[in-house]
């Protein structure tokens, strides 16, 4: 397994990013973490002319917050989001998500950018991000502009952004104090993308539902905003009658292919039973 | 396709090179420098037998470029033991407590324990297991590895090794 | 004697021998990375090959175009079946008979078969070359399903060899149809099925899957023109064997013909035959004159070296009303791929599947086996087992369980009532084997007492009860497994690779001052036999093991052998190394008695050297034996000290062992959760406790994988899928279950110090007990049998079937 020859680019500026990206045009592509186009360059599954690789440009690592949001570099990597107090304290379900990620070694290396830019539905964080109402922060040729990440999945690898614009930070709205939220990954074993997963995000009062925001991870071409079953949920209490049909309209948005991990039919109930134990861990969680 | 140029520092020595921008990681460290003591098993960063460290980070050297390690100081199984040939107390840990058999994982296992033992010096059995979760070992069944790992914090921290009651 | 003379007990520790947890030597080098495997080495001008491969299963080869990879700066050479052809080379000899493509002639079989082989200065441009070499195909109608083999149209594979109907091992039936093996008193079973009071039968699949140790195949072969000498590195478990074949394949006498398998990362039975990668590089090195290296990649490696199992096992049990087992029948239908390229002793097409009637003492019985061609690849190799033995051991294991259920009887107790006793060894099975010797009872019943069986069983009725009661969605299972192995392979009487008796061999050399090197016809790949034989050695002679090197895998020094595999090296190997040290042991007698100027039967051995019978001060311990034996030897005795033993083993060996699982099934996820497994091991003599319980490790590992996941997958069109460690099931730390392990010990009678091999008994042990426990689990909601692999979606979907 050998990849096919490239050009190799390291600038250590956006800005040269993208004009080498406008330069070296559509074979070129940009390198983040490796750890999935590096694998499809060894399979010929993929050759593009050029990798412009992002590791060293400093302005696209770290975590700070601005106001309400959080902003997370692109090329922050897992195990620094699983490391970083920001996030542990005010949105504890990325570092959550982040650990079920790969193993350590690919930790050590993915970054979030990676994670959410490439458009492969199997990535756990682009169902987080579109919970947590992220925007994206693309970088091109003609300066940047805001993409919300409910608007950025188009099909599987196939997103909002356009040829030669990479993706530079993520901003998050620091939800209220006292949320809730759980990742609930069903996955074969340690290193293997989602069986199906589901990310919930909620707020809790007198008893019921607030304010609630579902993804689904790895059961659909895309990331899947479960909108339905937000709907649903919102405002209501968590009775058996009402999860259910939550959790079947949840199931209804999904359209996952048939692989080694299992039919359609069982990756379909699995979101629906991820989403089950994603609620009731949220909502223990969060203080109403 | 032209070559590029790298700088790194590899087992506390530096190497200058000229790669092609294709060359892996682990083809450079085993062809290149003659380092054959990180292996290649899966080709797909799933096995962790090539795993070295990278400035004080555990990677896979297959899914890796040796032009993305300019700049990098890198640590092999080669380099684990002291200068003097003393042997690291993971290496006497893994002999002591029977943590390999073909040999073939042993080098990324240790060089990923090493890591793991910096970043959490007494790490229960489960923090072990998730700690070495992306390296693959056929014939050991782990239950070993994790011993070793035991046996060897425990002799950095100067305590004595206490053996989980099975 | 004086304070500073050594006491018995620590003349004995000093030597580390037999029963000693002894470090093992193997590791000062591995943990350094210091390990030499194939891939480390590099020779002068060496090339490097790599292959072009089928993207189909099954469809003629119109036309190989290789002319745009022979433009490519760097490609040296492209080799098809055409430039083979004139050689005689592009079909070689399998072990079972049969002949395999080493370059697709013509047409291509399976989906990832070798089409053709592509030398390039480096492994780079190698990979380059392969992706220019163009294939024009004509897609075929591919054989997927075993079942639809002998259908009256199912299209024909094997265009070589169409017109045979007589194949290695008898008549051939249909087309695709490779062999069908018989064995038992068909009559006499068929009557006590008719006369019997419960019957169950039930098709057992045990799935493909694959060794898959962490290093792939691969080799160097250097052929040395001027003095016309082949150099062959590669990953052998056999290197003696590749020495013949490939003097055999080559036209280069044995004599110039050089092995040499040096550290080898992990075998399993995946490094037993012989590839095509081989025999290429040896022609590319011939053709060429320079070293070739030759490297499969992981997802060759997966979709077409040697697969195991894929055998569909009808198994049938007769027994009495009170659960006397009176007959028992099965008939396997086996898919062997596209060539029938088993690693199975020339006389055995389904190995030694007729132990399939367990630890029971089974009055008749009858198997059937019938092999097939498929569109798939070749194998059938033994997966950390003795051959087919895991899959025998499955199909009794699994139909004790339906008949237990059948009769409403606990298994454990079924088990029990129809052990083979311990006074009946050795003790003749109703399929021909003569079991050497084996106290099952005393070993189940240690099992039981250890989990508290009766406390899990009544457990699991608690559970049971919650769950139907709607209060768990967690159901409990309880897996029990009693195996017999056979192995140690074998006799030279009936056992052959090749027409080469499976014997093995040890030599032994001890030099003046007490250094000993000894060299066997094995090959350790990670079983740690660099300590474990000096064990042997340092016992026998009174020799401390750290003075003792082992050596194996260089056919130049090592004496002629057949091999690691199939549990053998311990039982034949270890057995020759006990023989050998013998012989030397007689000739140092003789030297000792020469030396305290006695008769040779006035002295007598003790711990490392021989004494004068009722006067212990006066002794000479080995160091000075050895020492004599090279500057004053007795009149008339040559000097030197060494021997050579190539060892026929009498019989096979039968190791046994007990073992339990308990686990926890959410019914919900079809995630299950091994609360608890307990290995009981049977191996005879116990050599290096310490490394036995690291193959017990191993080997239960390997074996939960394969239950709950491990598959070669085969779409409807013949495409792998999953050839890569994302989807084939290899468990992390996190995943693998804690071990506990647990033993008797029953001697081997035959086996000269009384060992059985152990490296295997955890798989073949293994499986049934997961399998069981997750059909055990299930047994309340009415279920028989459900199928491997229980992977979670498998699971879930036996649940749901289930109304669960």
């Amino acid at each position: 397994m050998i990849p096919a020859n490239f050009a190799y680019h390291s600038p250590s500026t956006v800005e040269e990013a993208v004009g080498l990206l406008a330069r070296l045009g559509d074979e070129a592509r940009a390198l983040a973490g490796g750890h999935s186009l590096i694998p499809m360059m060894k399979l010929r599954l993929s050759a593009p002319e050029a990798l412009v690789d992002l590791s060293r440009i400093a302005a696209l690592k770290g975590v700070r917050e601005e106001g309400s949001e959080v902003v997370i570099g692109a090329m922050t990597t897992q195990h620094q989001l699983l490391q970083d107090p920001i996030l542990a304290q005010t949105l504890p379900l990325i570092p959550e998500t982040s650990a079920v990620i790969a193993d350590p070694q690919i930790r050590y290396r993915g970054t979030l950018g990676g994670n959410v830019a490439n458009g492969d539905p199997g990535n756990d964080m682009p169902a987080v991000m579109m919970t947590l109402d992220a925007t994206y922060t693309l970088a091109g040729p003609n300066g940047e502009r805001a993409v919300k990440a409910r608007e950025f999945y188009q099909g599987a690898y196939f997103t909002a952004a356009e040829d030669g614009e990479i993706l530079t930070a993520v901003r998050i709205p620091v939800p209220p104090a006292g949320a809730g939220f759980a990742y609930e990954k069903l996955k074969r074993k340690v290193g293997d993308y989602a069986t199906a997963a589901a990310a919930v995000q909620l707020t809790m009062k007198a008893g019921a539902v607030e304010t609630i925001a579902i993804g689904l991870t790895n059961v659909s071409e895309t990331p899947l905003l479960a909108e339905d079953a937000m709907a649903i949920l919102a405002g209501a209490r968590l009775e058996p009658e009402v999860v259910d049909r939550a959790v079947a309209a949840a199931e209804a948005i999904t359209n996952p292919a048939s692989d080694g991990r299992g039919p359609a039919e069982y990756r379909t109930a699995m979101a629906g039973v991820m989403l089950r134990r994603a609620l009731a861990r949220a909502a223990a969680r969060a203080q109403a | 396709m032209s070559k590029v140029h790298i700088e790194l520092t590899v087992n506390g020595k530096a190497h200058e090179s000229l790669v092609e921008p294709r060359t892996l990681l682990i083809h450079y460290l085993r062809e290149d420098l003659g380092l054959t003591g990180a292996h290649i098993g899966c080709e797909t960063g799933h096995c962790g037998a090539c795993t070295v460290d990278i400035d004080g980070m555990s990677v896979k050297s297959c899914t890796m470029f040796a032009a993305q390690a300019d700049g990098a100081e890198i640590l092999t199984i080669e380099g684990v033991a002291a200068p003097d040939g003393t042997l690291h107390a993971l290496q006497e840990s893994f002999r002591e407590m029977h943590g390999l058999q073909c040999g073939y994982c042993t080098p990324g296992m240790i060089v990923r324990a090493h890591r793991l033992l910096q970043e959490n010096p007494r790490p229960t059995e489960a923090e072990i297991r998730a700690g070495i979760s992306g390296n693959l070992c056929r014939c050991t069944g782990y239950q070993n590895i994790v011993k070793a790992i035991q046996h060897a914090a425990a002799t950095l921290a100067g305590e004595p090794f206490q053996e989980a009651a099975e | 004697m004086n304070d500073m003379t050594p006491t018995r007990e620590e003349r004995e520790a000093k030597l580390q021998g037999m029963g000693c947890k002894r470090k093992r030597v193997e590791d000062v080098r591995f943990t350094q990375g210091r390990g030499q495997y194939v891939d480390d080495l590099k020779l002068p001008g060496m090339l490097f090959g790599d292959f072009v491969r089928s993207t189909y299963a099954h469809a003629r080869i119109k036309k190989i175009d290789a002319s745009a990879a022979l433009a490519l700066p760097g490609v040296k050479a492209v080799l098809t079946a055409a430039d083979l052809k004139p050689l005689n080379l592009h079909y070689m000899p399998t072990l079972a008979g049969d002949v395999q493509a080493v370059l697709a002639d013509e047409k291509v079989l399976f989906q990832g078969q070798e089409v053709a082989f592509v030398i390039a200065e480096d492994r780079y441009i190698a990979a380059d070359a392969i992706e220019l070499v163009e294939v024009e195909y004509e897609e075929l109608a591919p054989l997927v399903d075993p079942f639809q083999a002998m259908a009256e149209d199912a299209p024909l594979l094997r265009e070589d060899i169409k017109d045979k109907t007589e194949g290695a091992h008898g008549p051939r039936k249909h087309h695709n149809h490779i062999f069908e093996w018989t064995i038992g008193d068909r009559t006499g079973t068929d009557a006590a099925f008719d006369k019997a009071d419960v019957t169950i039968k039930e098709m057992l699949s045990y799935h493909r899957t694959h060794p898959s140790p962490l290093e792939t195949c691969q080799c160097v072969a250097s052929m040395d023109k001027i003095r016309g000498e082949l150099t062959l590195w590669g990953t052998f478990q056999a290197p003696h064997v590749i020495r013949t074949v490939a003097s055999m394949l080559a036209g280069i006498p044995e004599h110039k013909v050089h092995v040499i398998a040096p550290d080898i990362g992990g075998g399993f039975g995946n490094k037993v035959g012989a590839y095509p990668g081989y025999i290429c590089a040896v022609v590319a090195s011939i053709v060429l004159g320079v070293p070739v290296k030759w490297v499969e990649d992981r997802m060759e490696n997966l979709s077409a070296t040697s697969f195991a199992r894929d055998y569909h096992m009808t198994t049938e049990l007769a027994a009495t009303k009170d659960g006397t087992i009176t007959g028992m029948r099965v008939h396997v239908l086996a898919d062997h791929g596209a060539f029938d390229a088993c690693a199975d002793p020339s006389k055995w097409p389904a190995g030694f599947m007729n132990i399939c009637t367990g630890s029971y003492d089974i009055p008749v019985a009858h198997l059937a086996v019938d092999g097939v061609y498929t569109n798939k690849a070749p194998g059938g190799v033994a997966y950390r087992c003795s051959f087919r033995v895991t899959e025998a051991v499955y199909a009794i294991e699994r139909a004790i369980e339906i008949l237990a259920q059948k009769l409403g009887m606990d298994s454990a107790e079924l088990r029990m009532k129809n052990f083979i006793e311990a006074e009946q060894f050795p003790y003749n099975s109703a399929l021909g084997w003569e079991y050497d010797s084996g106290d099952y009872h005393t070993a189940m019943r240690k099992a039981l007492d250890a989990v508290g069986y009766d406390a899990l069983r009544a457990e699991q009725r608690e559970k049971r009860a919650a769950f139907e009661r709607g209060e768990t969605r967690e159901i409990m299972g309880i897996g029990l497994s009693f195996f017999t192995e056979i192995v140690g392979a074998g006799p030279t009487r009936n056992c052959d690779i090749l027409g080469i008796g499976m014997f093995d061999s040890a030599e032994i050399r001890i030099h003046p001052t007490g250094g000993v090197i000894a060299r066997m016809g094995t090959k350790s790949q990670g079983q740690g036999h660099e300590t474990t034989y000096a064990q042997i050695i340092a016992t026998e002679l009174g020799i401390p093991a750290d003075d003792i090197m082992i050596e194996e895998g260089n056919t130049d020094t090592a004496p002629y052998g057949l091999g690691t595999y199939g549990s053998r090296s311990t039982p034949v190997a270890g057995a020759a190394t006990a023989v050998a040290a013998r012989k030397i042991k007689a000739k140092a007698q003789m030297i000792a008695a020469h030396m305290l100027e006695v008769h040779h039967d006035d002295v007598e051995w003790d711990i490392d050297g021989f004494r004068v019978k009722g006067l212990p001060e006066s002794r000479k311990s080995m160091k000075e034996i050895v020492w004599a034996a090279y500057n004053q030897p007795p009149p008339n005795m040559e000097p030197g000290l060494e021997a050579v033993s190539y060892y026929d083993p009498p019989n096979m060996t039968y190791p046994f062992g007990a073992y339990v699982c308990v686990m926890d099934i959410d019914v919900d996820t079809g995630v299950y959760k091994v609360r608890r497994f307990y290995a009981l091991d049977d191996c005879g003599t116990r050599i290096n406790p310490m490394i036995i319980e690291g193959q017990v490790h191993g080997g239960l590992t390997e074996a939960f994988a394969v239950a709950m996941g491990q598959e070669i997958r085969y779409d409807e069109q013949g495409n792998v899928m999953g050839a890569s460690f994302m989807d084939f099931f290899l468990p992390t730390a996190v995943e693998t279950p804690v071990w506990e392990t647990d033993h008797t010990v029953t001697p081997s009678p035959h086996h000269p110090i009384g060992a059985k091999g152990v490296g295997e008994s955890p798989h073949v042990g293994g499986v049934p007990c997961f399998s069981n426990a997750v059909n055990d689990a299930f047994a309340f909601l009415g279920s028989t049998h459900i199928q491997m692999p229980h992977d979670h979606w498998r699971i879930w979907k036996a649940a749901r079937a289930l109304g669960a």
